[in-house]
């Protein structure tokens, strides 16, 4: 592998081994982001050096990138090189990268950092899930991470193709001009953000099979994926069970062996193997915490808490919901009032993080009952696994305070 | 509430449905409607503009010049504007391209970018009251002689670092989401109260215990 690097790089990929190999041995962390920042600091160009002569798929979009990103590695059968859970920025690449010699990687790239990470790495494929609010207080505004994807995926010289949701006007918008795109027409349940035209901010007109605007920018017409009961990926057809719940993770699914298909998996093959997926980093999983049995389900914004809504049951259940404000979550939880919290009316909600005077106001204002849990000896035990929906850094508390069942 | 597809990137459609929770609760007969693009502006007692992009807050201002909104608050509607809504209000606001985008100029107010991006947890003193909050914008607002700012900076920058928002008759204007009428009820309350003219029966929500620790964690004790 070391093939035609320099003595700056090669000292660069020593240091990181290094430091992460220190950082797990002196248990000071899981030792991936450490040493990948030692590492660009060495060789900025680090990331090219190590993706050279592989084959890359990179994965972005607001929500479903960590899921998506495990069921196109599983998907994609014998050696694949990930990166770990949450690194998802240059350092977090590099150390995936150093830490193994597979051609096959996929790596789950922050939104922020799409551009820079095609330009280093120069993937084979990238999958653009979809794009909404998420952590306004970092990232901004949303308009403006699609105006960034679109600078860099409209650069004719791209080999790289884009697989695209045509149901998400924001990616349409970003990935209009990328030279080869292959567009999915899979469900998206959120429209909040896509009221309004990202390209003239003109009215969207919605209709069952599809939107556009007076600009003339709507959905494309030239799909290459369409899912309903089935999947049909370039007219060829294969029925799509996954292990995990949700209609969003078929979505996920169906882009992801979009993506396969482009490097050469079959389609049929790469689907069944996605069906060894059941939780990813704890997500979906049943774990054990004090005699009861929780499961886990994270979401970090609107969109993903609305999906996660659709998927407790309807006759009335306890639901527990853990709500932060740190700096991964995004410091201001005011997108608490864009989740329809209204639809757990008739449940009875118990609230949990540091943020759990937020959610109950909104649950109190949406009429939904709650329960504030300032001691956790006030939780009920219960017969059947309870549900708890939390948000970022609270669903990282609620992994290390639970244990697998 | 006015355009939420446009002005209501952070949450802000909270502010409505605190309202109208607070005014129900109470026995007051109270309705909320959602005014989109394609939508007259109705006739109502208090409208609410959100805080938004710059491409939206741009599309919005153009809709209300070109309907009867000025028309109905000069006959005595109220107004509830938060971040790009206090904007829009003034006499001109910045998006990017352009410097002197025409507001509505409902009050002497202009708008001009910022140095930075204010980010961060607001904390405004309204008279007697502390108003907490988080602002998220790129705006440097500087009021006319004669218009009185919603309060003082406690925390945070608002308009300049000394004063946040503005308050005439009908109109309170703020840079804090939150929603800051969720986060704070007496404000909410003293909306509603305003509006009809008459005052109300104490009322208890569990924003009370939220107003009270974000006090706390704001102010330092």
């Amino acid at each position: 592998m070391a093939t035609g690097r320099t003595p700056r790089e090669n000292l660069a990929i020593f240091a990181l081994r290094t430091v992460n190999w220190l950082s797990r041995i002196t248990r000071r962390g899981s030792g991936t982001v450490a040493g990948g920042h030692v590492g660009l600091r060495i060789a900025p160009n680090l990331l090219a050096v190590l993706a050279r002569g592989r084959t890359i798929i990179v994965v972005s979009g607001t929500n479903g990138k960590t899921t998506t990103t495990a069921l196109c590695a599983a998907g994609w059968g014998g050696q694949v090189t990930t990166n770990a859970t949450g690194a998802n920025m240059p350092a977090g690449h590099v150390a995936a990268l150093a830490g193994s010699t597979s051609q096959r990687v996929v790596l789950e790239v922050d939104e922020a950092w799409l551009s820079e990470v095609i330009d280093a790495a120069k993937p084979r494929v990238a999958i653009l899930l979809n794009l909404s609010r998420d952590q306004l207080d970092r990232a901004n505004e949303v308009r403006q991470m699609a105006e960034r994807w679109r600078g860099t995926l409209g650069r004719g010289d791209r080999e790289m193709v884009v697989v695209a949701n045509a149901n998400d006007p924001l990616v349409v918008y970003a990935a209009l001009d990328a030279p080869r795109v292959r567009w999915c027409d899979v469900a998206t349940s959120w429209t909040g953000d896509s009221q309004s035209c990202p390209r003239c901010t003109q009215p969207l007109e919605h209709s069952a099979s599809g939107w556009s605007c007076s600009c003339a920018l709507a959905k494309p017409v030239d799909l290459t994926t369409t899912l309903g009961r089935d999947l049909v990926v370039g007219g060829e057809c294969a029925a799509l069970e996954l292990s995990i719940p949700g209609e969003y993770n078929r979505a996920n699914a169906a882009m992801a062996a979009t993506a396969l298909k482009e490097v050469g998996v079959d389609l049929a093959e790469s689907l069944a193997r996605m069906r060894s997926v059941t939780g990813v980093a704890g997500r979906y999983t049943v774990r054990s915490w004090r005699g009861r049995h929780v499961r886990l389900l994270l979401a970090k914004n609107p969109a993903g808490f609305g999906a996660l809504l659709s998927m407790v049951p309807s006759e009335p259940v306890d639901v527990w919901v853990a709500i932060n404000a740190n700096v991964a979550d995004g410091r201001d939880p005011s997108w608490l009032y864009d989740v329809a919290f209204e639809e757990l009316a008739g449940h009875v909600v118990w609230c949990l993080g540091s943020r759990r005077l937020d959610l109950a106001t909104r649950l109190d204002y949406a009429r939904v009952n709650y329960r504030i849990v300032n001691d956790f000896s006030d939780l009920p035990t219960t017969a059947t696994p309870v549900d708890l929906l939390a948000n970022y850094t609270a669903f990282q508390e609620w992994m290390a305070r639970s244990r697998p069942c | 509430m006015l355009y939420p597809e446009l002005l209501g990137t952070y949450g802000d459609g909270g502010n409505g449905l605190v309202l109208l929770e607070r005014a129900r609760r109470r026995g007051i007969e109270a309705s909320l409607s959602s005014v989109t693009m394609r939508d007259a502006v109705p006739d109502a007692d208090v409208y609410l503009l959100g805080g938004g992009e710059d491409g939206p807050q741009r599309l919005a201002s153009d809709l209300l010049l070109g309907s009867d909104f000025l028309q109905r608050v000069a006959n005595g509607a109220h107004v509830v504007a938060v971040c790009a809504g206090l904007q829009l209000l003034g006499r001109t606001f910045s998006v990017e391209g352009n410097d002197e985008c025409a507001g509505l100029g409902l009050v002497d107010a202009v708008t001009h970018r910022g140095a930075v991006r204010s980010v961060g947890e607001l904390a405004v003193q309204v008279g007697e009251r502390l108003l907490v909050g988080f602002e998220n914008h790129g705006g440097r607002t500087t009021l006319g002689d004669g218009v009185a700012a919603l309060g003082t900076v406690v925390k945070g920058r608002a308009n300049d670092g000394l004063v946040d928002g503005y308050r005439s008759e009908r109109v309170w204007a703020t840079y804090a989401h939150g929603p800051v009428l969720a986060m704070n009820p007496w404000f909410a309350d003293e909306i509603v109260s305003t509006v009809l003219g008459r005052e109300l029966a104490p009322l208890e929500t569990a924003a009370d215990l939220l107003y009270r620790l974000r006090c706390e964690v704001l102010t330092g004790g």
